[in-house]
């Protein structure tokens, strides 16, 4: 790899491994998982529950520590433990996160523009005007305007929240941002516009995007490369479009027959679920 | 006659701006499987729960629905009674919400036919043996001894079905069965419901957000919006064709899995977000997020549903909204 290839790679993640033990039983959350996101790129991780693709997203953000391997942000690896401010900050700016429900992540007691401008002032913006300026600019990105920063959360419907949560995690200015199921809870038509709104910050800001769903539409609509985890290893990674049309692993074949349509036939899914079962789990690629 | 009629249907709750319900008119036939599609708050889960007359707590009720020919609103508790063990049964999204986390399985399934038709502890374990296994769990004696916490939640949804079937209904209403599954687990709950469905000759309505689910299963779909149908027709004529504004809206909001190469063609979302109980506006409620709606038009109450072809639509520009308008902004699949 080139000088020139590891400024433009933003994340790098090798040998990623994270083990749960329930008293004597061990369980392999994520195992062997490995990819990189260059500048502008924005990868799909797709799964179903116990997948392993949360714990990916928390291990990203510094929430889990992994037992083995390494995550590189723009070349510097993800220190395990973060201790005092400066530490903190410099975790912060490198990968941030937009959870499946912005209840729980933005402050209930504090309006949506406090919020973000606490953000910017955490991060060094220190003149006031200044901090406004930027806070009416961030939320005009994500299209809400001075009603919705005046508003606590509980004022604002899902969609204006999880546009709110989006614009509070872009005021860092990360390197990178992962989204963990973040439009799954919202409904078609407000979901279409967050995604919308997703292709236009990568197309305007350069960011990248670790996208983690387990829908395969929205994927695609959001992502240049996918990753199928199935019970922490991955089945397959290449260009979504190619994933989509041309599924090597079983186990792609499989979630892709599930998505419903009209010529659907879950009597045949059900089926092909049962034979493979025990097999995708070991056939990893 | 119709297994399940609804009849100009309105609930109205105090201390808010719209009805819950506006004038619904629904109708599932035997053996027939009809789909209620809308969005959060659109009012799809009060009208399934009305055909068991669970009316919500202080509720203005107008209007019909009768279940088999028996009437629901207004009935007393024995004949909602029967109606609830005997002619319909429900199945709610969340399995582990609607079953005793300390009771074993088999108390669950076996309680019912014991209490209300009196039978005996073997019989009625034989009944939820068989119906184990006509839901497809694999070791049906094993599952009556266990606890809801010992079963993912998949086959919780199994036991679940298998609890709707214990009295043998001739009506299955199932309020987003499958929401909370993954979508290979979601393949295979609907292919036990489809298989039951067929076996039994049942009148089934499913009410979900995922058009595109109602689409794969469904004979005929109804979308509800803030509480008033606004569009029924066969499946494949809905999704071919859609008449009324909001059906094209939602079906150009899903993107595609399947597009030509090259960089997806941008969504067109429907402007706005769906509207809350708080929120009213006088005549369409749609006309505020309608890319179509024409002011002087739209402000008025929009008519009943009326016949366009094989859809019956109610939208005041449905005449002069072709299809092919609609399916320009909108992609489908």
């Amino acid at each position: 790899m080139t000088v020139d290839d590891h400024a433009r790679t933003l994340l790098q993640v090798c040998g990623l491994r994270k083990a749960y033990r329930t008293g004597k039983t061990e369980v392999v959350a994520v195992d062997d998982l490995s990819f990189s996101l260059r500048a502008g790129g924005a990868l799909g991780i797709v799964g179903e529950s116990g997948s392993g693709k949360t714990t990916t997203a928390r291990m990203l953000i510094g929430l889990e520590r992994p037992d083995a391997g390494q995550i590189l942000v723009q070349g510097e690896p993800l220190a395990p433990t973060v201790r005092g401010r400066a530490a903190r900050l410099a975790r912060a700016k490198a990968v941030q996160i937009v959870f499946q429900d912005p209840y729980l992540s933005l402050d209930g007691r504090i309006t949506v523009g406090a919020t973000i401008d606490g953000a910017l002032r955490l991060h060094g913006l220190a003149d006031p005007a200044a901090r406004t300026a930027r806070t009416r600019e961030l939320l005009a990105q994500v299209g809400l305007g001075e009603r919705e920063a005046a508003a606590l959360p509980r004022k604002l419907s899902g969609g204006q929240r999880q546009r709110a949560a989006i614009a509070r995690a872009l005021a860092v200015e990360p390197a990178v941002l992962v989204l963990d199921e973040a439009v799954s809870a919202l409904d078609v038509s407000v979901q279409a516009q967050v995604l919308n709104l997703l292709s236009d910050i990568r197309r305007d800001t350069g960011i990248g995007l670790v996208f983690v769903s387990h829908d395969l539409a929205v994927v695609r609509y959001v992502c240049d490369e996918a990753l199928v985890l199935y019970r922490g290893r991955t089945m397959e990674h290449r260009p979504v479009a190619e994933l989509l049309s041309d599924p090597g692993h079983p186990y792609t074949q499989l979630l892709l027959a599930s998505v419903p349509r009209p010529d659907w036939d879950p009597d045949s899914i059900s089926r092909r679920r049962r034979e493979l079962g025990p097999a995708a789990a070991g056939g990893g690629a | 006659m119709a297994l399940l009629e609804y009849e100009n249907l309105s609930i109205a709750l105090p201390g808010t701006a719209r009805p819950v319900l506006d004038g619904i008119d629904l109708t599932v036939s035997a053996g027939e499987v009809v789909a209620l599609v809308g969005e959060s708050g659109s009012g799809k889960s009060v009208t399934a729960r009305s055909a068991l007359g669970l009316f919500p707590t202080g509720a203005h009720v107008d209007g019909h629905v009768r279940v088999d020919g028996t009437e629901v609103v207004g009935a007393g508790p024995a004949a909602l009674r029967a109606i609830r063990t005997g002619t319909a049964s429900m199945i709610f999204q969340d399995p582990r919400a609607g079953i005793n986390p300390v009771r074993r399985i088999g108390d669950f399934l076996t309680e019912a036919l014991r209490v209300s038709n009196g039978w005996s502890k073997g019989r009625a374990d034989d009944r939820a043996v068989e119906l184990l296994g006509a839901v497809g769990l694999p070791d049906p004696e094993r599952h009556l001894r266990q606890y809801p916490y010992e079963l993912s939640g998949g086959m919780l949804q199994r036991v679940m079905i298998a609890a709707a079937l214990t009295a043998g209904p001739r009506l299955l209403l199932c309020d987003e069965p499958t929401t909370a599954l993954d979508v290979s687990t979601q393949a295979e709950i609907m292919a036990i419901l489809g298989r039951l469905q067929r076996e039994r000759d049942l009148g089934m309505l499913l009410i979900t957000h995922d058009i595109e689910l109602a689409a794969a299963v469904c004979d005929r779909i109804y979308v509800m919006y803030a509480g008033r149908i606004v569009e029924t027709a066969p499946t494949a004529q809905l999704f071919g064709a859609p008449r009324h504004p909001y059906t094209a809206g939602l079906l150009g909001s899903s993107p595609p899995l399947r597009a030509p190469a090259g960089p997806p063609a941008r969504l067109t979302p429907i402007p706005g977000s769906p509207m809350g109980l708080l929120d009213s506006a006088p005549g369409c409620s749609f006309a505020a997020r309608c890319r179509s709606a024409r002011p002087g038009v739209c402000d008025r109450t929009p008519p009943p549903l009326e016949g366009h072809g094989t859809a019956l639509v109610a939208c005041h520009l449905a005449e002069s909204l072709t299809a092919t308008d609609n399916t320009a902004t909108g992609e489908g699949t």
